[in-house]
């Protein structure tokens, strides 16, 4: 992601996979280029928690195959 | 996408899958709000491998599909005025109304635009200044910050062309309308994990205090939406009601605080007729009186307008959960995505239209050859 600013609104260009486009960061206010973010409507309504994001999927590798942790 | 595929992965499915299947001992029923989550089960095919004691039922979180005909029937007035330049979401375009659609508007010489943000019909307003540009601002509380966003812009940047014709809807009332039905049979919810970015989980947990159902908050990929359901199960198999995040990367308890007061600016709480279901009170947002001068509602003298819906559809049925899409008479056979007769057969996150496109036909559509 990268930061600029279209008629006084902040704005980021995205890479969502292979295509970027340019969506409003007017919500998100902490957003720094490199974060990831949810976008919706052409807005920016979180950034992603990336160390809880890794957290879960630890999680999730340590589940017995059979069922219970 | 990073953080995305993740969340797809096969093997992490099968071990929760795994784990909901020892976990559970009897009958459940768990709705999933969300259009976007009824997708997701259906296209990964969830609601085939579950157990079969757990019931997936699919829930009214389809904004395109709750929107009342007689905004609809509004949104086809103003959009057929020769100095109106109309925009919204494309998924909009092919909801009937009364009297045909927007594409049957655009057809007929009205200028009718799919936008993909409501900030994009900002930059037509101002590109096009001798036309009055209108929004079609429908959505839950994912959308409403986007829309709250360009109204503020708007009147930032002086613009006197752009309207926007509000009908959001929030989760929490229709929820409790669910929950006080003599019908309902819902033993716990997924929650819209997007919704809950940006509101926080406040009002589920008065939810839960009252009604003592379980609450999870979920995201949107397989792997999520099998973590909500197993964390419901839990909750249930144990006997506990509570909110629980599972979908933390994205979901703060206290939401996004700049997107909320945003909300609180330009909204003020209003009744909301809920298409098929009847008016639910306080269940939605109309724009705050201070930004009148943005409201298409007031600049356009539609508010006369009747409407009809189609005697045959039972979308309200539907967007409650009382009834499976397959098993509608009219379901695949004169209600098709080419021909619906009711919303959630267009939109993308309608019921009607995830059971079309992914081969939930019912037994006997199902049997045809």
């Amino acid at each position: 992601m990268e930061c600029f600013t279209d008629r006084g609104t902040a704005m980021g260009r995205v890479a969502f996979g292979s295509i970027t486009k340019d969506v409003c960061l007017a919500l998100v206010p902490e957003a720094v280029v490199g974060d990831h973010v949810i976008v919706h409507a052409g807005v920016a309504i979180a950034v992603l928690d990336v160390d809880t994001a890794r957290e879960t999927l630890e999680l999730f590798a340590q589940i017995d195959f059979g069922g219970e942790q | 996408m990073k953080y995305v595929e993740e969340f797809a992965d096969p093997e992490a499915a099968r071990r929760i899958l795994g784990r909901i299947a020892a976990r559970t001992t009897r009958r459940w029923k768990i709705m999933e709000v969300c259009g976007g989550q009824t997708h997701a089960i259906l296209r990964h095919g969830i609601d085939q491998l579950l157990p079969e004691e757990i019931e997936l039922i699919h829930g009214p979180g389809c904004p395109v599909c709750v929107t009342p005909i007689e905004l609809i029937d509004r949104a086809l007035a103003i959009a057929a005025r020769p100095e109106v330049v109309f925009c919204s979401f494309g998924d909009m375009l092919r909801v009937p109304g009364s009297d045909g659609d927007l594409f049957s508007v655009r057809a007929g010489g009205g200028d009718v635009r799919v936008v993909y943000s409501p900030l994009d019909a900002l930059t037509v307003a101002e590109d096009n200044p001798s036309k009055e540009v209108v929004f079609f601002a429908v959505g839950f509380e994912t959308t409403a910050p986007a829309n709250a966003l360009a109204v503020i812009e708007a009147r930032r940047r002086g613009l006197t062309n752009f309207s926007i014709l509000v009908s959001h809807v929030r989760v929490p009332p229709a929820l409790r309308s669910i929950l006080e039905s003599p019908d309902s049979e819902i033993d716990g919810f997924l929650a819209a994990g997007h919704v809950c970015t940006v509101m926080g989980d406040q009002e589920y947990r008065a939810l839960v205090a009252e009604f003592g159902v379980p609450i999870v908050i979920t995201g949107f990929e397989p792997v999520d939406v099998l973590e909500g359901i197993h964390r419901v199960v839990a909750q249930l198999e144990a006997g506990t009601a509570e909110v629980d995040n599972a979908y933390p990367r994205a979901v703060r308890a206290e939401g996004n605080r700049v997107a909320r007061e945003m909300i609180e600016t330009v909204f003020a709480a209003t009744d909301r007729a809920w298409r098929g279901v009847g008016t639910i009170p306080d269940s939605g947002w109309r724009l705050a009186p201070e930004f009148g001068a943005f409201d298409a509602e007031l600049l356009f003298e539609v508010a006369d307008v009747v409407a009809e819906e189609d005697p045959v559809c039972r979308a309200g049925e539907v967007l409650l959960g009382v009834l499976r899409p397959s098993d509608c008479e009219a379901f695949g056979t004169s209600c098709t995505p080419r021909t619906p007769l009711g919303a959630p057969m267009v939109s993308t996150e309608g019921a009607c239209a995830a059971y079309h496109r992914y081969g939930r036909l019912g037994r006997e559509i199902g049997a045809r050859p």
